[in-house]
C-alpha cells in the first residue's frame, strides 16, 4: 500500500466526518451492511499471521477471520468481507466516519480510545504484550542494558508512549525513530538505523520473519507492557456491538465445547444442551442480535472455533510459532474466557 | 459634430432588475449569503457528527502530556512535554527543513541554470543532464533513494568514517563537534554586527560616491573582508574563548557534539536537489529572456563581462524569475510534508500523525496543521511579492 494512498484515505475520512450528514450511519450497521451485501473491514497494512495477504492476494491472519466471523453470522459467507488495509494513523478516523464496519487491526483496547474516540472494544483476540527485538551482533540481553539506543516504533502506537515510559522510568535515554507502516520500520532497523525494533510481540515475531537474515535478530525476554488486540466498533450502535462481541464469543465457546469445523455437523445431533443452545438447535439466540438462529453453526463451520484461527495463522501450524501462552482457554491455564450462552 | 446620440440625462428611472449596477450588488449578496450558509452547514453539520459519535471535541488537549519522544527537538523536550509543545517542535522542525531547503535549492538552481547556459559544451551538457534527471523522477522516490539506498550503504556506528577524529559519519547520522563558548565570547558576535553596519555604510557611500565623481572602490570585497576578518580578529585578541565537545563513541551511539540525524539529510538532500532542477530551468528562461541586444549595449559601453551581468542582464531576468521562483518555494515546503515517509519528525509526522493518533481529534489536528501550511505559504508569498516589487523594473 501506497504511502500516498494512505494519506488520502485520512483526508477523505476527516472530510466523511466533517461533510457527511449526520446520524447516517449510526444504529443501522446491520441494515446498511446487508444493503451492500458485504461486511467492510479495517485491516492492517501487512503483518502475516494478524492481516495480510497472502500469495493469492487472499487476506489471511487472526485479525482476518474475526472480520470472517462477523461476515459468516450476517450473511452466513465468510468470504462477503471487503478488507480495508489501514496504517496505525488512520485506523480510528476511517472507523469513526463509517469507511469501515469494524476495525479489526491489532488494535490494544486503551482507556482514551474507549472513551473518547466514540469507539467501543468488543473483546479481545489476542492478549499481546510490548517487546524488543534487537540483532545478535548487539551482544545485548536485556532490555536493561538498551541505555542511550536508537528505538524504530511505528506511528501512532501504544508503543510509541510504553516505551518512552519505561526508559524514563528507568532513566534511561533513547533516540525514537517514528515510522509510518511496519515495512518502513522493518527498512530502518535492517539497514542500521535503530539498534531495536521494538512492537507487540506477536508483531515481532511477524516482522522477524520478514527479515532477509531472521536468525541474526532475537527478541528480548522482557515484556514491558499490557496489549489486549481486539476489535473495535463505532459506539451508538449496540446491535452491531454485540454482533461482533458475540462473533468473538462463539469461536471462545466452540473451543470450550469441543465444537471445531470438522465435527460442526455432527454436533448438531449433540445432547450437550450448551452445544445445542450455541448452534440454534435449542433455541434461537441469534434474534436478539438480528441475525438466523444458525448464526454460530455459520462461523463455526466456515471460520472454525478460536484453537482453529489461532493455531493456523500464529500458532504452530504456523511460521509465527507463537505458544498460546495466556491466550488459553480459562479452563486451561490461560484467561481466554467467553461468558455463556444461555 | 459628435455622432453620438445624446444620453438623456433625466427619464423615468428603470427598475432595479434593469440597472446593472444594482443588479450586480444583489448577485454579489446572494454568493456571500450562499457562501456563509455553505460554512454554517459544515459546521453545525460536524458538530453534530461528532457530538453523536461521541467523540471528544475541543482543543483542550494541547494542555495534555505527550508521553512520547521525539528524536530531533529544537528547543526543549521530553515525554513529558505537551500536545501543544509537540506542535511546536513539529513546526520547527518543518521550518528548519524548509528554509535550509529554499537556501540550498536556490544556490544550486541559479548555478546549475547559470551552467546550462555555459558556451563549454560538457558544462551546459551535465547542467541539461542534471535537470532532467532530477525533475522527472517522483521526489517520493528520491527521499527513499537517499534514505535507503545511501543509508545501508553507510558503515555501523561502531565503524564510523572519522574526519580528523572530531567529526563522523555512521548509519546513525553526522556529528559534529559542539562549540561550547565561555565568558568574553559576547564580543565576537558584536564584531559581527559591526562589521556589518560598516559595510551597510561603506556600500552606500561608495555607491554615493560614485554617482557623484564616478570613482568607486571595491566596496564587495572590502565588506567581505570586514564581515569574516572582523570577527577572527576579535576570536584571537580575547584568546579564543571557545571549546569543542567532540562527540564520543559511548554504548551503542555517539553523545555529545551535534547530530544530524539522517532522516534530515535524506530529505533535505532531496528536497534541495529535486527543486533546484526546476529552479534551474526558472533562471536559464530568465536569463534567456533578455534580448541579446541588452548585452551588446552594454558592452558597447566597454563595461566588463561581471557588470554587464550584475548591472544588466541579472535585474532585468529577476523580473521573469522571482513570480515562478515564489511557486517552487511554496511546493518545497509542502513537499516537505514527505518527511513523514521517511520518519523525519516534522509537522505531519509529529503533529499530524502520532499526536492525531494518541488524542484522536482529527478534526483540530487536520484543522491546525492545514491552517499551519497556508500561513507559512502566504507568508513566503508575500515576502516574495514586496521582493517582486523592489526588483521591478522601474520606469523612468
Amino acid at each position: 500500500m501506497s504511502y500516498k494512498n494512505n494519506k488520502l484515505v485520512m483526508l477523505t475520512s476527516v472530510a466523511a466526518l466533517v461533510l457527511g450528514a449526520s446520524a447516517t450511519t449510526q444504529a443501522a450497521t446491520l441494515d446498511d451492511t446487508r444493503e451492500r451485501g458485504v461486511v467492510q473491514c479495517g485491516v492492517s497494512d501487512g503483518l502475516p499471521g494478524f492481516s495480510a495477504p497472502d500469495d493469492q492476494g487472499e487476506w489471511q491472519g487472526i485479525d482476518v477471520e474475526v472480520c470472517r466471523a462477523v461476515a459468516a453470522a450476517v450473511f452466513g459467507d465468510a468470504e462477503a468481507v471487503r478488507y480495508v488495509p489501514l496504517n496505525a494513523v488512520e485506523r480510528f478516523t476511517a472507523l469513526q466516519s463509517g469507511e469501515v464496519d469494524v476495525l479489526s487491526r491489532n488494535t490494544t483496547w486503551t482507556t482514551t480510545r474507549d472513551t473518547t474516540l466514540g469507539l467501543n472494544f468488543a473483546g479481545v483476540t489476542f492478549y499481546d504484550g510490548q517487546g524488543f527485538m534487537v540483532s545478535k551482533d548487539l551482544g545485548v540481553s536485556s532490555v536493561e542494558e538498551l541505555d542511550g539506543a536508537a528505538i524504530c516504533i511505528q506511528a501512532g502506537t501504544t508503543t510509541e508512549l510504553n516505551v518512552a515510559d519505561y526508559f524514563r522510568a528507568h532513566d534511561m535515554q533513547f533516540d525514537p525513530i517514528v515510522f509510518d507502516t511496519s515495512e518502513q520500520t522493518v527498512g530502518g532497523f535492517e539497514a542500521g538505523r535503530c539498534d531495536v525494533l521494538t512492537s507487540d510481540t506477536s508483531q515481532l515475531a511477524a516482522l522477524r520473519i520478514q527479515l532477509s537474515d531472521p536468525d541474526n535478530a532475537m527478541i528480548l525476554p522482557e515484556v514491558i507492557s499490557k496489549e489486549p488486540l481486539g476489535p473495535v466498533v463505532r459506539q451508538g450502535d449496540d446491535q452491531w456491538f454485540n454482533i461482533v462481541k458475540w462473533s468473538l464469543f462463539a469461536m471462545l465457546n466452540a473451543e470450550e465445547l469441543g465444537i471445531s469445523s470438522d465435527n460442526v455437523d455432527e454436533m448438531l445431533n449433540s445432547e450437550n444442551p450448551n452445544v445445542a443452545r450455541l448452534l440454534g438447535q435449542d433455541s434461537n439466540f441469534g434474534e436478539g442480535m438480528g441475525l438466523s438462529a444458525d448464526w454460530a453453526y455459520n462461523i463455526i463451520s466456515q471460520v472454525g472455533n478460536y484453537a482453529e484461527i489461532y493455531d493456523r495463522n500464529v500458532g504452530m501450524d504456523s511460521p509465527l510459532q507463537i505458544e498460546r501462552g495466556i491466550n488459553e482457554l480459562w479452563n486451561n491455564g490461560g484467561i481466554q474466557y467467553a461468558p455463556p450462552v444461555r | 459634430m459628435s455622432a453620438r446620440p445624446k444620453v438623456p440625462t433625466q427619464g423615468p428611472k428603470p427598475p432595479f432588475w434593469r440597472d446593472p449596477a444594482k443588479r450586480a450588488l444583489v448577485f454579489q449578496l446572494l454568493l456571500v449569503a450562499g457562501v456563509a450558509a455553505f460554512l454554517l452547514t459544515i459546521i453545525g453539520n460536524t458538530q453534530a457528527n461528532l457530538a453523536a459519535r461521541g467523540i471528544t471535541t475541543g482543543f483542550g488537549f494541547l494542555n495534555d502530556t505527550a508521553g512520547f519522544g521525539i528524536v530531533q527537538t529544537l528547543i526543549d523536550y521530553s515525554s513529558q512535554s505537551t500536545y501543544g509543545r509537540t506542535f511546536v517542535v513539529g513546526l520547527l522542525n518543518t521550518l528548519l527543513v524548509g528554509g535550509l531547503g529554499v537556501l540550498a535549492a536556490t544556490i544550486v538552481g541559479f548555478i546549475v541554470g547559470i551552467a546550462r547556459l555555459s558556451p563549454n559544451w560538457l558544462i551546459s551538457r551535465l547542467a541539461n543532464g542534471y535537470i532532467e534527471i532530477f525533475r522527472n523522477i517522483p521526489l517520493l522516490l528520491q527521499i527513499f533513494f537517499w534514505y535507503f539506498a545511501v543509508l545501508r550503504a553507510m558503515p555501523s556506528a561502531r565503524d564510523s568514517m572519522s574526519f580528523g577524529e572530531v567529526i563522523f559519519l555512521n548509519v546513525r547520522g553526522l556529528y559534529l563537534p559542539q562549540p561550547l563558548f565561555e565568558s568574553g565570547f559576547g564580543l565576537i558576535p558584536l564584531a559581527f554586527v559591526v562589521a556589518i553596519v560598516a559595510s551597510i555604510a561603506l556600500t552606500i557611500w561608495n555607491k554615493r560616491r560614485h554617482e557623484a565623481t564616478g570613482k568607486r572602490l571595491p566596496a564587495g570585497w572590502i565588506s567581505l573582508a570586514l564581515i569574516v576578518g572582523l570577527p577572527l580578529g576579535v576570536l584571537v585578541v580575547t584568546g579564543v574563548p571557545v571549546t569543542w565537545e567532540v562527540p564520543e563513541l559511548r554504548g551503542f551511539n555517539f553523545r555529545g557534539g551535534i547530530t544530524v540525524i539522517p532522516e534530515f539529510l535524506a530529505l533535505w538532500l532531496a528536497l534541495s536537489i529535486y527543486t533546484a532542477s526546476f529552479i534551474a530551468e526558472i533562471v536559464r528562461s530568465g536569463i534567456q529572456a533578455i534580448s541579446h541586444g541588452q548585452t551588446e549595449a552594454a558592452q558597447a559601453l566597454s563595461l566588463p563581462q561581471g557588470l554587464v551581468l550584475r548591472l544588466v542582464v541579472i535585474p532585468q531576468a529577476l523580473r521573469v524569475i522571482i513570480p515562478p521562483l515564489t511557486s517552487q518555494y511554496l511546493n518545497l515546503i509542502k513537499n516537505s510534508s514527505l518527511a513523514t515517509a521517511i520518519g523525519y519528525p516534522d509537522l505531519v509526522s509529529v503533529f499530524a500523525g502520532t499526536t492525531l493518533n494518541q488524542t484522536g481529534q482529527a478534526i483540530e489536528v487536520i484543522a491546525m496543521t492545514m491552517a499551519v501550511y497556508l500561513t507559512i505559504s502566504l507568508l513566503v508569498s508575500m515576502f516574495m511579492n514586496w521582493f517582486n516589487a523592489r526588483v521591478a523594473l522601474v520606469e523612468r
